[in-house]
């Protein structure tokens, strides 16, 4: 189920020459704005938990998981070179899974590390804020990866409506129609991460059950989806 | 067509067999537009297709459904001041585009890369300097094109407001002065957001890379800058809420219109920046504009040569 060689190409699609440098950019602002509240406001549990959750797991985590998850499948369908991995005797699949392990991993990597870090220097991990909330960015990355490599593989403007969900839906939506959070990602791995910390200053509108099961089903229908897409895929030229 | 193909004649065996043939190309003798014209050209086709026009059906649905999204909110609330007879529009016109940050964001992301990126990555750029367009006009063209279609986007809600102001018998003079302050304070926005986006959209030619750079840029500034100032406010340090509203496009959009248009600010404790920090507002927004233009010739210094 899980090709090395396809997980090769598919980290030097999304790491090679500069791209590192710009999804390194990202989690290197999220410490040094942790290292300046720090400075600034001294070690304050309350201050943590705002910046950790509007900050890492609202912002930052959804867009490295939208470059992440589209960027392992989408650019290679756009200039046509997929054909190549296609005609390969490897199932569909098996490249799908292998490109979300790969994607996961890149997005747990620049997203949870970070905020275990920034954590850290926000408040020493005090009340668990620290790990609850990277718990809640490892969650959060599987279900953003297998969501957006779905998009990736359906549709050629799959970064425009991966972040019309993460910033319209999650964000704008979210805090105004509280019926839309229960349809969210970053809810659902906040109320594992609620239960990680057991404290009052993480918490979520969902229920860890409900949060579990939804997490699980949209990860494994995504990826099997995905996969059945990828089946059927047609070539299209621009526009 | 080879009218004036010379005939034939019977060559010598020996001697110079070459001989080069008039095929009937003719010279063009009509008028030629120019420069000026190749530019107009460039802009006109690159506004259109910022919001689809003249491109296929399925690329129209994303600006031509985020500009309805930008414009209801501005219906809605005209529709609830006619029907109840209030005295003030429930939202300022400079506030407007400050709350639809988000809508605007996803616009520029959407269509800067779709304005610049494409030429880059087909590597069609050449094309248009084969035509008597310089590196200047290129990038002057893309700026307008999208600073005008960012601008058609923020500007129709106000004036949607503005008119429903009108028939709802609000006082003419009150609300003309906040339309035109609005006016100013989004032309600013949308020079300064077509700037960012340009540049950061012409650096990435790859698919999906630049709407993503662009969304991190803007998003994740606004973020960072908020979060900050929450922080600064809970410490009673509102001196450096001010200077740090100066890091993201929004805020500094916010600070400009609070210090000169008379715009109410969303900075934390409501207190916007004194009329002498609004002076560095101004200065590094202009600086970030000019600064954008210069950024944006460079790059194209070198393409297509």
């Amino acid at each position: 189920m899980y090709d090395p060689t396809v997980a090769r190409l598919t980290y030097r699609a999304l790491l090679g020459r500069r791209r590192a440098l710009i999804l390194g950019a990202l989690p290197l602002l999220l410490i040094a704005i942790s290292v300046a509240v720090r400075v600034l406001a001294g070690a304050d549990d309350q201050t943590a938990a705002d910046v950790l959750g509007g900050l890492a797991l609202a912002t930052m985590v959804p867009i490295i998981g939208v470059i992440a998850g589209t960027g392992a499948m989408g650019p290679e369908i756009d200039d046509g070179s997929v054909v190549y991995l296609l005609s390969k005797p490897i199932k569909r699949p098996t490249i799908i899974y292998t490109k979300l392990i790969v994607a996961i991993a890149v997005t747990m990597v620049f997203s949870a590390v970070p905020t275990l870090i920034a954590g850290f220097v926000l408040n020493g991990n005090g009340q668990q804020i620290a790990v609850a909330y990277t718990v809640a960015a490892l969650v959060a990355s599987i279900a953003y990866a297998a969501l957006f490599l779905l998009l990736g593989t359906v549709s050629r403007h799959a970064v425009v409506f991966g972040l019309v969900y993460a910033l319209v839906w999650e964000a704008l939506f979210g805090s105004l129609v509280p019926g839309a959070r229960t349809l969210s990602i970053q809810q659902w791995s906040l109320a594992v991460a609620q239960k990680v910390s057991g404290g009052d200053l993480v918490t979520s509108d969902v229920g860890l059950t409900t949060a579990t099961i939804l997490l699980v089903v949209v990860t494994v229908l995504a990826t099997w989806y995905a996969g059945q897409k990828l089946r059927t895929l047609t070539l299209a030229g621009e526009e | 067509m080879a009218v004036e193909q010379p005939l034939r004649t019977p060559a010598p065996t020996s001697g110079d067999q070459t001989r080069i043939h008039n095929i009937g190309y003719r010279s063009y003798e009509g008028p030629r537009l120019g420069r000026s014209y190749a530019r107009l050209s460039l802009y006109s086709q690159s506004l259109r297709g910022s919001y689809g026009l003249g491109r296929s059906a399925k690329s129209k649905v994303l600006p031509m459904l985020l500009f309805v999204v930008m414009c209801i909110p501005a219906a809605i609330m005209v529709a609830v001041a006619v029907a109840t007879k209030v005295k003030e529009l429930p939202v300022d016109y400079t506030r407007y585009a400050i709350i639809m940050q988000a809508v605007i964001s996803l616009y520029i992301a959407s269509q800067a890369p779709q304005s610049v990126s494409r030429d880059l990555r087909f590597k069609t750029v050449p094309l248009y300097f084969s035509r008597p367009i310089e590196t200047a006009d290129y990038v002057r063209a893309k700026f307008a094109a999208l600073t005008s279609a960012l601008f058609i986007l923020t500007a129709t809600p106000l004036l949607v407001l503005y008119v429903g102001a009108l028939l709802a018998e609000l006082d003419f003079a009150d609300q003309t002065k906040g339309f035109a302050q609005g006016l100013v304070s989004v032309a600013l926005l949308s020079l300064l957001f077509a700037g960012i986006g340009l540049v950061i959209a012409a650096v990435t030619p790859r698919r999906g890379f630049g709407i993503a750079a662009v969304i991190a840029v803007l998003t994740i500034s606004y973020g960072a800058v908020s979060t900050l100032q929450a922080i600064a406010h809970v410490q009673d340090s509102s001196q450096a809420i001010a200077w740090i509203g100066l890091f993201s496009p929004v805020t500094l959009i916010d600070g400009v219109q609070s210090a000169f248009l008379g715009a109410s600010t969303t900075f934390p404790g409501g207190v916007g920046p004194s009329n002498g920090e609004g002076v560095v507002y101004v200065l590094i927004t202009l600086g970030l504009i000019a600064a954008c233009y210069g950024l944006l010739t460079r790059r194209y210094r070198k393409v297509g040569l």
